[in-house]
């Protein structure tokens, strides 16, 4: 290869309170290439950059920037050393002008002091037109399309004097015209002669847009290849680690997805779309299966679960529960329909002041009292599951904050259990749970798919899939992209469909 | 619970978590406490019989419509227009009732309960304005509530133009300035009010659904609750006992004219918050309520009979509530800290 080194990270360990999070990883960088990363999550990519942006100034091992070598202690000292990063949330200030977006904190001003608008709107718009971004500069970056805010802020980025720009997941939310424009731009850049750090999920993406590609494991760098001489599988079997080296819960394997196409539908959807999350899903869930939504973080799975709820409109589509047309106008129109719903996240579903009691018995008041609140009726209730699930402590009257995580969302699942509904849906059921937890949660789910529960389960983890669906979606930029049933399916093939 | 090598530090540290947990409910108590105490020392005509039977009048108005504001405070919302709503409904009772013919207002007598219908019926639409703007539109409980408090100003300024009205329909006199034996109407209303206000949140379903939405709205529409329903019925709750109090209080001052109930608006917001509701939402109640009224009640009542400057009157409530609120949001923080922190299995 031609191209000198830039970047170089040579023997780089990083841990987390004992967790190494980083093992001996040398990374190099050269000038004028786009070089692609992959890994699962928690592989170590994200750590890594963070080193490289100035955002972990602990840890072992040199880094040298053309030769030198560098330090940072702060994010600011990674920006004075040309190292830009845009990340997955852009950080667009959405009422400022694209100009005011592309030189913030750099703005000309005039001899009095104030901002010199006409100079910093000529200056903003060379910029933008030399990076063949085709966008006024006066209009308010909050009216721009998604696609056109990230090139504002790669703009911006550049004006900073960035040589180094790390893009975190930049395509998960881009059309594909948008995608094409965003390539573009990558690949003029890396002609002028940036280097681009592309972190992704999407492995078409990470072939087309970079020129060599490293791999990330288990905190380590598995290996680096240039692209052309590397495929989509070579990368997912590496990603997964072919053999069984580890020995954790991760699934590895592959499944026999059974699906029961006998049993009479509960949940029905149909050209269910929403606008800026997912468009045309349609679905069926049967009674006792579970049904996996798989997709990369932004896909539009959490949504379609929210939208299922009556917590996000739906701007077309119709949803039948048990045959009957459902209005899912708010959430309480989902609850009396049938449909339950436990989010990703547990802040969001659970009341930590109040008692535990009063946390199950939330969702089912309704049925056990008209007028008057019964608390010795809903005591009795809460102690039934917190038997049943194990909840530690058995203590009802105890404030639900006490508890640990997995202990919270068993109080969670236990909201639904006691009336059960037609549909279940779990968003995330086992995220950042340990062992144990994840197993009980586990066999809740399936104790209730027993019941003859229709569960839907979305998730951006394939082992929460595999381990758990019946039949699996596979959702890809807020549309179904496949659907797995009745045959033998396992995580690298889950990934390529993804 | 804690393991056996904590086992004798445990008891006293719960017995901490317990009074930080209950400092919401403390501290009001006990600043209660320290008035009556103080004001019985400083003049000897402050703890009578007489004297007690003056507060529980001089706070009636202001705790029937602290009732309603407790319901939209706990459902972490405020009203800023009770004090305006409830001065146009009395208004509008008026407007309906035979005047002395030495009164210059267009007024349309009516029957005395048709004359409470329309008055109560004004007071549900109020409300109803004001949750449509909320939960449809979508506007904040504070700057809709600031736009109606004006709308309620216009209503009184254009129904009696400058003008004062006396009469109210015979069943409003007897309520607002009547009494059964020593005791006056207006105290028995009040105290029925807020009964019924405990009653309704400490006993029924829809008194929990507001407890919840205010704790963590999100986490009740998560569990199927129409927190938009709620949040409404709270604004009409609110704007129904505003214009009950409004109606009360005119006959109680013997008048109905425009400005009349502007100081009630920060006196029953400070009863709510200086008796511990937390204005976040989701903690407090009736309770605190009546503490906090009884609070304000001797602080006003008590620095009158010590003879104290008047204009340093309104600088010493300013500080108290001022106090209060510094009390809440610590007590806020604390029980936080009380409740999220894990305990070993």
């Amino acid at each position: 290869m031609d191209r000198p080194p830039l970047l170089e990270l040579v023997g780089i360990r990083k841990s987390f309170g004992g967790v190494a999070a980083l093992t001996d990883v040398d990374f190099t960088l050269c000038r004028g290439e786009v070089h692609g990363l992959v890994g699962e999550n928690g592989a170590g990519k994200s750590t890594l950059m963070k080193i490289i942006a100035g955002v972990h100034g602990e840890y072992h091992g040199t880094m040298r920037i053309a030769g030198e070598v560098m330090r940072f202690r702060s994010a600011g000292d990674a920006k004075a050393a040309g190292i830009g990063m845009v990340h997955q949330e852009l950080s667009i200030v959405r009422d400022l002008s694209v100009a005011e977006n592309v030189l913030l904190g750099v703005q000309p001003l005039n001899r009095f002091g104030l901002v010199d608008y006409p100079t910093m709107y000529r200056i903003a718009g060379e910029q933008l037109h030399r990076l063949g971004i085709d966008v006024d500069p006066r209009l308010p970056a909050g009216d721009l399309p998604l696609g056109l805010q990230q090139l504002v802020e790669i703009a911006r980025v550049l004006f900073s004097g960035a040589r180094i720009i790390i893009l975190d997941e930049p395509t998960s939310a881009l059309s594909p015209p948008e995608v094409e424009r965003l390539f573009g731009l990558l690949h003029r850049l890396r002609d002028e002669g940036h280097s681009l750090v592309f972190i992704s999920h999407f492995l078409d993406d990470i072939l087309r847009v970079s020129d060599t590609v490293t791999i990330f494991r288990n905190g380590r760098r598995i290996e680096t290849a240039p692209v052309p001489q590397i495929d989509k599988h070579w990368i997912i079997e590496r990603m997964i680690g072919a053999g069984h080296e580890e020995l954790e819960e991760s699934y590895t394997g592959e499944i026999f997805l059974d699906s029961k196409p006998q049993a009479p539908v509960v949940l029905a959807a149909q050209g269910l779309s929403s606008a800026g999350s997912f468009a045309d899903v349609s679905l069926d869930v049967r009674a006792g299966e579970v049904l996996g939504i798989y997709g990369f973080m932004g896909s539009g799975q959490l949504e379609l679960a929210r939208a299922l709820f009556g917590k996000l409109a739906l701007d077309a589509g119709s949803v039948r529960i048990g045959g009957v047309v459902a209005h899912l106008r708010n959430t309480a129109a989902a609850r009396r329909a049938g449909i339950a719903f436990v989010p990703e996240s547990r802040r969001a579903m659970l009341f930590h002041m109040e008692p535990v009691y009063k946390n199950i018995s939330i969702s089912i008041l309704e049925r056990i009292s008209w007028l008057w609140v019964r608390p010795e009726a809903e005591r009795e209730i809460a102690a039934r599951h917190v038997k049943s699930l194990q909840i530690r402590p058995p203590l009802v009257d105890r404030p639900l904050g006490t508890l640990s995580g997995g202990n919270q969302q068993k109080v969670a699942l236990a909201k639904w259990l006691t009336y059960l509904p037609k549909v279940l849906l779990l968003s995330e059921p086992t995220r950042g749970m340990d062992v144990g937890a994840k197993d009980d949660v586990l066999k809740i789910i399936k104790s209730l798919r027993a019941e003859g529960i229709g569960v839907v389960v979305v998730s951006a983890e394939p082992e929460t899939v595999l381990s758990l669906a019946d039949r699996i979606l596979v959702m890809k930029r807020g549309r179904i992209a496949q659907e797995f049933s009745g045959e033998v399916v396992s995580k690298d093939r889950l990934l390529a469909a993804a | 619970m804690t393991s056996s090598a904590t086992g004798a530090a445990a008891p006293s540290r719960a017995r901490g978590d317990w009074l930080r947990s209950r400092l919401r409910n403390i501290a009001p108590f006990a600043t209660l406490i320290v008035l009556v105490a103080l004001f019985s020392v400083l003049s000897p005509s402050f703890p009578t019989l007489d004297n007690l039977a003056n507060i529980l009048q001089q706070i009636s108005v202001t705790g029937i419509i602290a009732v309603g504001l407790t319901f939209v405070i706990l459902c972490a919302e405020i009203d800023l227009s009770v004090a305006s709503v409830g001065n146009a409904v009395g208004i509008v009772v008026a407007f309906f009732t035979l005047q002395d013919s030495s009164v210059n207002i267009a007024n349309i007598p009516l029957p005395g309960i048709v004359a409470i219908v329309i008055a109560l019926a004004a007071s549900v639409l109020f409300g109803l304005a004001t949750a449509f703007g909320m939960t449809v539109i979508g506007i904040p409980s504070f700057i809709m509530t600031l736009a109606m408090l004006q709308i309620g100003a216009g209503v009184c300024a254009m129904l009696v133009r400058g003008q004062i009205a006396y009469n109210v329909p015979p069943l409003i006199a007897t309520l607002g300035n009547g009494s059964i034996g020593p005791v006056p109407w207006i105290v028995i209303v009040a105290a029925l009010v807020l009964l019924a206000g405990h009653v309704v949140l400490t006993y029924t379903r829809f008194g929990r659904y507001v407890y919840m939405t205010g704790g963590n709205r999100e986490a009740a529409e998560f569990s199927g609750i129409n927190t938009r329903a709620i949040i409404a019925a709270v604004m009409v709750i609110s704007a129904v006992c505003s214009g009950l109090a409004g109606m009360l209080g005119v006959a109680h001052f013997g008048s109905a004219q425009q400005d009349e109930f502007d100081t009630y608006l920060l006196d029953s917001i400070s009863a709510v918050v200086v008796g511990g509701t937390s204005l976040f939402g989701g903690q407090g109640g009736i309770g605190n309520t009546i503490v906090g009224l009884f609070v304000l009640g001797v602080l006003n009542n008590g620095l009158d009979h010590i003879r104290i400057d008047s204009f340093l009157k309104i600088l010493i409530r300013g500080v108290i509530l001022l106090l209060a609120l510094i009390v809440n949001v610590y007590a806020q923080r604390m029980r936080t800290r009380a409740a999220t922190t894990p305990t070993a299995v």
